[in-house]
């Protein structure tokens, strides 16, 4: 019963934080200077034709039920039309996302890959020289945000060692046709390993820049949490029976160890998405955060709002989503 | 054991020196700007675009860190552009500090319709991604020093608000101040005199990490060609341009790129390093 109830305020503070973000968006993008009916039309328009502009989009009227219409087209998906890519925000957006999508969940599994295997090898080599320069190479990569490792990756590996891809994300002489905007997804599906390996070149720059930092945090949380489960009574008991001490971390401390840091990650996870912004620009990859950024210079009213919108969609679900799934996992909460 | 904590203790004073000094050396390159630069960081000499750097080959020595694509003094812009990074990290950082330390001491302490209200807008803050909210703000604002630091401020109150939060419900809690209450101090007394200075170290920490976060927030706002104004040299505005030009002139992108990392690591050094300082079971 309690659980329904905590659920249910979930639901309900989700649903409040979610109209508040619209609220935010509604008002920021009213305040920008610039008449965006001005911008819409061609130089020298009469004043009819401004004001026709104006009652098609609904700006004759007062600020409150411009709200209530802007509102319910939102929800209704209706986005309006891109000023700069006279196309429908909706679709551009869709176009999009998958882009950002692919290369946050790669940033992800790169991240956790890193950060589990340096922590699992200093716990290993505990007390000696190899846990002092885990720790040291941790306290760099947590010390420095996304957007400066990606521009060290691109000095590295796009200049002294020109091994990767630094801008794009596919190769426009590979001539291949999607039929969706999940490339990489698509192209492990239809097996054309030549064009994954492309994808991949392109996308590892960029979504390590985004896993360095994120790497840094798993490594130390988890680290911690084996550091303490390694004094535990079942472990004493696995070197008794005499398993080897990789396996004893593997199969006994890893499992009960794990729990702090999968909640930290679905947490974490929101700002590496965040993060896409400014790295996407960086690297030229054709996402949602780039295509941000140019609606932003380009004053494109529509196209800003239905792009933070939908980041604010998507922050929003991935904690609720974090929330649940910590609370199925937790012996505690489930039962309580 | 002993061996481990005598570890512990040796390494940040380590830290805080190199950080320390590092900052040190900063403040006093930008005060003195206009005395040591070399050059005017605004001439351009399109005879002499695209110096390299002393120790290589056809450098200039009048231009020490060779000059950009328009023949301006790549070690002057880097100079005058720490001016603009330690001002923002200045202002910016401690007026985040202020309001995001305030709003988060309100919640934690007084609860209630506060705490509902401030962690809604919390809540609301954490779903949009920073960078973009920043720049949109800039779009909003204009361009300028003013709106750099408004934007600061606007999208990272949170991390202060937060963090003090928690910190004065834990605190709140304790016996401590229980015994205030008890012996007749009034709400606010309780909280300027018992909860504040409890949760001040904190509060340091994370200013120092937020003045970091301030000049890498600039750094990405010039980049994006959103910050100050084109005609003043901003780090972040070095590295765009370097970016474009990488492969013809690697130094206008790495020397502003490697005093941007020395100063980003300094703060977080100097935070984590404090915060280590404060922590009573470490000392």
């Amino acid at each position: 019963m309690q659980i329904v109830r905590a659920l249910l305020t979930r639901l309900i503070t989700t649903f409040i934080t979610l109209f508040g973000a619209a609220i935010i968006v509604f008002v920021v993008i009213r305040v920008v200077p610039g008449n965006p009916i001005a911008m819409m039309l061609p130089p020298g328009a009469s004043e009819a034709d401004i004001d026709r502009l104006k009652a098609l989009y609904g700006l004759d009227k007062g600020i409150f039920e411009q709200f209530v219409i802007w509102i319910s087209n939102v929800v209704q998906g209706d986005f309006g039309t891109s000023i700069t890519l006279r196309q429908p925000v909706y679709d551009l957006v869709i176009g999009r996302l998958p882009a950002t999508l692919e290369l946050s969940v790669m940033a992800l599994l790169i991240a956790v890959f890193i950060g589990g295997a340096a922590a699992l090898t200093a716990t290993l080599y505990r007390g000696s020289k190899v846990e002092g320069g885990i720790d040291v190479a941790g306290g760099i990569a947590l010390s420095l945000p996304d957007f400066l490792w990606g521009l060290a990756l691109i000095l590295l590996f796009g200049v002294l060692w020109p091994l990767f891809h630094i801008s794009g994300r596919i190769s426009p002489s590979l001539g291949f046709e999607f039929t969706s905007h999940f490339y990489l997804f698509e192209a492990l599906a239809r097996f054309r390993f030549d064009v994954v390996l492309d994808l991949m070149g392109h996308m590892l720059m960029p979504a390590l820049a985004l896993a360095i930092p994120l790497a840094a945090i798993i490594l130390q949380l988890l680290k911690q949490s084996l550091k303490e489960c390694m004094h535990d009574d079942y472990i004493t008991l696995a070197r008794t029976k005499g398993y080897a001490e990789s396996s004893i971390i593997l199969r006994d401390a890893l499992p009960n160890a794990i729990l702090p840091t999968l909640t930290l990650i679905g947490v974490q996870f929101t700002f590496l998405i965040g993060g896409t912004v400014i790295i996407e620009r960086l690297f030229s990859y054709e996402g949602l955060g780039n295509m941000a950024i140019d609606a932003v210079i380009n004053r494109d009213l529509p196209l800003i709002q239905g792009i933070v919108l939908v980041f604010a969609l998507l922050f929003t679900m991935v904690n609720l989503v974090v929330d649940m799934a910590y609370a199925a996992l937790n012996p505690r909460l489930r039962h309580a | 054991m002993r061996d481990a904590r005598g570890h512990i203790r040796r390494l940040p004073g380590l830290r805080l020196w190199l950080s320390g000094g590092w900052l040190t050396f900063l403040v006093l390159a930008a005060v003195f700007a206009p005395l040591i630069s070399p050059h005017d960081p605004l001439a351009q000499d399109l005879f002499a675009g695209r110096l390299p750097p002393f120790f290589e080959q056809g450098a200039d020595p009048a231009y020490l860190l060779g000059t950009d694509s328009l023949g301006r003094d790549v070690l002057s812009r880097m100079l005058y552009g720490a001016r603009l990074a330690l001002i923002v990290a200045l202002v910016a950082g401690t007026l985040t500090c202020l309001i995001g330390a305030t709003l988060g001491l309100i919640a934690g302490y007084y609860r209630g319709w506060a705490d509902l209200v401030i962690s809604r807008f919390i809540d609301i803050w954490m779903a949009f991604p920073p960078v973009l909210f920043a720049i949109l703000l800039i779009a909003v604002l204009g361009t300028g020093l003013m709106s750099v630091i408004i934007a600061i401020v606007v999208i990272d109150w949170t991390r202060f608000a937060r963090v003090v939060r928690a910190e004065a419900m834990g605190q709140g809690a304790m016996d401590y101040v229980a015994s205030a209450q008890v012996a007749g101090r009034t709400r606010f007394g309780t909280a300027l005199t018992e909860i504040l200075p409890n949760v001040l170290p904190t509060i340091v920490a994370l200013l120092t990490l937020e003045m970091g976060i301030a000049v890498i927030v600039e750094a990405i706002l010039s980049f994006v060609n959103l910050s100050i104004s084109t005609d003043q040299p901003t780090w972040g505005g070095m590295i765009a341009e370097g970016r474009t030009s990488i492969y013809q002139a690697w130094w206008v992108l790495v020397f502003p790129l490697f005093a941007l990392f020395l100063t980003v690591l300094s703060f977080s050094q100097l935070g984590e390093g404090l915060k280590d300082h404060f922590d009573p079971v470490l000392r």
